[in-house]
């Protein structure tokens, strides 16, 4: 074997190069690593959103809560249901929503408008998604013209302080408190009371209803006996499945367009890398020639320069996981089409991530250095010396 | 040129290495012009719109509809010379796994006061007289296999049941913004089936001058702003630009993205380019032995890094202008009339000149300014 001592001082031997192609390959894992903590981050952020332990009633064939509409006779009759759990005060956790988008305009440009969740909800609603945690302020009144905004919307959209006054729907409503949801796209909407919002919206509807499940593992059984009630025509969703669902869309656009992306820029890497290893090659022919006459097998001149490509790529991967590290945590936003309402979410990078990156750029050495290797291990001694 | 042998014979000679070579710079510009190209259609599509259409919406939000009865009054307000109404309808098709925008329209006004719409004249008739027609953008063909005179049933989400349609018609829209992935039926068939509810999602208001434009919308949002249906009103441009910020930051991010890539790949490219003229030194003194001036030996050597990043170029920008249309993509419909713009070819062709100085001028300078006695002392 050829002490791996040799790569590590030949590869010092040429700096510039070096650093350019590990930087070149750095930079395809940094821009790996970061599209897809994007994508890790969006789909997050709606999976977290929805428990396991709760289920999601809507109006049978619609696809999202926007195109859902349920009466309140609806909502009475999934109260009295059997599998909805009870609270403390021995009343059924259960919240009848109204779901509305209204036009916000932003912070830093008002001529941005997003569509921002509005959501009306019942008193129960607070125990019903453990996940929501009132960080500030105090919780709507009932009969009160209160809302309580998520955290996420605070930074980005005028008027959202305690406090203050959010017009939308041609009322005033005073923000009493802001909330948390552990990351969750709960923290992009503005929550009240569904009573207050009925008459403003849409009438006399409610679009989803979500109750806590008795008993989690019986969600089947809750499903079935609801769907099958002929007094009401409804679809039963687990709730964390359906948030889920909604990330799919476009969780998946930017998956694929994580992976094309990476891919069509991975092959110009590796074609670079294997263009870097020939020229290293050529130039270092009379070295692997007295490699060969001091009795070093091709086999292991193969795998030294095999290493020293991976070696190169390796600093490049880590080198992109520190460029990538700084994204972590960045919030953006865009619209979840399916919801067709704004979501905001950060990056994450995660140290699976990382190391996924880091793999990845070791591959690409390996890839890119085989053939300059493979030529490496075939060369004549005689013609090598000369 | 007498020297156009040489050059080819040096890029001949490591024949892998120059098409490596050029071909990672093909894939760096293509992948280069296909993002830059997201953003420009995006920006494209929020410019489009005729200057006199207005759209005037639901001032609570998008997903409020309108009282049908304020077409009438807004049809005679001074300055409104056409108007049409719509609908969203959320209909699935089959698994609902492909996404397509349908609505339901007043169909004879809209067809007029959208001249973008193109149609064969019987289509249109039989469209409009036929109250359970549709009329689809032409991609829907491939993308569904349907044909013209069949009948498709929708799966509405918004407004249950199943909705079945005859196509009619097939268009072919004009502006690209239009999308061509669109089914339209009759307003006045959906108002009946969901009980005469007389709702519109949106006014499409025509207006004789557009210089009249923030007047005539101002005078319609004032005549609804005490009524439980306050509306706004707006240009169809800054109905269009609404849309494309929906993307946040999005489009920002694809251009980071794609200067991200062009750079690393470049990189690597250049780098690879300048180890590849740095082992001719010996020859180069050679050249320079038999006579070849400095200037010559530059202008050579600039015009093979010229050769690769030039080439590259145009496979990896000639690719993308050709690919994109010939496979007919439009972003799984979010971003309709995809096209390279020529911007973008213009952009990347100096990015190849660019790499070609990058990559070029070090190795030139140093094979001008090569002493010949030190050079040959290396060759054997």
């Amino acid at each position: 074997m050829i002490p791996i001592v040799y790569n590590v001082r030949s590869v010092a031997r040429r700096p510039v190069s070096t650093a350019l192609t590990a930087l070149g390959v750095g930079l395809v894992v940094a821009v790996f690593i970061g599209m897809l903590a994007l994508a890790n981050g969006f789909r997050a952020a709606l999976a977290k959103t929805g428990s396991n332990a709760n289920a999601l009633v809507l109006r049978k064939g619609a696809d999202s809560e926007l195109s859902s509409g349920l009466g309140r006779d609806v909502a009475s009759m999934v109260a009295a249901d059997p599998h909805v759990a009870n609270g403390a005060d021995g009343r059924p956790l259960v919240s009848p929503e109204v779901y509305v988008l209204i036009p916000l305009g932003k912070v830093f440009d008002t001529t941005q408008v997003a569509n921002v969740v509005v959501r009306g909800v019942s008193d129960q609603a607070w125990q019903v998604r453990s996940n929501v945690k009132i960080t500030e302020g105090q919780r709507p009144t009932s009969g009160r013209a209160e809302v309580c905004v998520g955290k996420r919307l605070v930074q980005r959209f005028p008027h959202t302080g305690i406090g203050q006054t959010l017009h939308f729907a041609g009322r005033d409503w005073k923000v009493t408190c802001h909330f948390s949801a552990a990351g969750s796209a709960f923290e992009s909407e503005i929550w009240g009371e569904n009573e207050q919002f009925m008459p403003v919206f849409r009438g006399e509807v409610f679009q989803s209803i979500t109750f806590r499940l008795k008993d989690p593992v019986a969600f089947d059984e809750a499903q079935r006996s609801l769907q099958a009630d002929k007094r009401m025509t409804v679809d039963v969703h687990r709730e964390s499945d359906f948030y889920t669902q909604q990330s799919q869309l476009l969780g998946q656009i930017l998956r694929i367009l994580a992976i094309m992306i990476t891919s069509i820029m991975a092959v110009g890497a590796v074609f670079g890398a294997i263009n870097t290893m020939y020229a290293a090659i050529a130039s270092r022919a009379p070295e692997i020639g007295v490699l060969l006459t001091l009795g070093f097998r091709p086999a292991s001149i193969l795998l030294s320069f095999l290493a020293e490509s991976a070696f190169i790529a390796l600093i490049g991967g880590i080198l992109g996981g520190l460029f990538s590290l700084p994204l972590n945590g960045i919030v953006t936003s865009t619209t979840n089409w399916s919801s067709f309402s704004e979501i905001a979410f950060s990056f994450r990078v995660t140290p699976l991530l990382l190391l996924l990156g880091v793999i990845f750029a070791v591959a690409m050495g390996v890839v890119g250095g085989f053939f300059p290797a493979l030529r490496a291990a075939r060369l004549q001694v005689v013609q090598a010396l000369r | 040129m007498k020297y156009f042998g040489l050059i080819l014979a040096n890029l001949g000679r490591h024949k892998l290495r120059s098409i490596l070579t050029i071909l990672s710079v093909a894939l760096a510009l293509f992948l280069f012009a296909s993002l830059r190209s997201v953003t420009t259609t995006l920006a494209a599509s929020a410019q489009f719109g005729g200057a006199r259409r207005l759209v005037t919406l639901n001032a609570t939000g998008l997903v409020f509809p309108l009282p049908l009865a304020y077409g009438n009054r807004i049809k005679a307000m001074p300055g409104v010379t056409g108007l049409s109404w719509a609908n969203w309808f959320g209909g699935k098709y089959g698994d609902g796994k492909r996404f397509f925008a349908n609505f339901a329209v007043d169909a004879e006004s809209y067809l007029r006061i959208y001249p973008e719409i193109v149609l064969p004249d019987d289509q249109k008739q039989a469209f409009i007289k036929d109250r359970t027609g549709a009329l689809i953008g032409k991609r829907l063909l491939t993308q569904f296999g349907w044909k013209l005179g069949q009948n498709v049933t929708l799966q509405g989400t918004i407004f249950p049941g199943d909705w079945t349609f005859t196509v009619d018609g097939v268009y072919t829209p004009t502006d690209p913004a239009i999308g061509d992935d669109v089914l339209i039926f009759h307003h006045d068939y959906f108002d009946e089936r969901i009980g005469r509810a007389g709702i519109a999602g949106w006014y499409i208001v025509e207006i004789d001058d557009p210089a009249h434009a923030p007047a005539i919308a101002k005078t319609i949002d004032d005549m609804f702003r005490n009524s439980s249906s306050p509306t706004k009103t707006g240009t169809e441009r800054e109905f269009q630009a609404s849309f494309a910020t929906m993307w946040g930051n999005v489009s920002f991010l694809m251009s980071t993205i794609g200067l991200a890539v062009v750079f690393a790949i470049l990189l690597v490219t250049a780098n690879a380019m300048m180890m590849s003229a740095r082992e001719r030194t010996g020859e180069i003194a050679v050249l320079k032995t038999v006579g070849f001036s400095d200037t010559l030996l530059f202008t050579l050597v600039m015009i093979e890094a010229g050769v690769l990043a030039i080439t590259g170029a145009v496979l990896g920008l000639g690719g993308a202008k050709l690919l994109y249309p010939a496979i007919n993509f439009n972003g799984a419909g979010f971003l309709p009339g995809f096209t390279v713009a020529t911007s973008t070819l213009i952009v990347g062709a100096l990015v190849a000149i660019g790499l070609m100085l990058a990559s070029g001028l070090v190795p030139a300078f140093r094979a001008a300014r090569l002493p010949v006695v030190q050079a040959l002392r290396h060759v054997e």
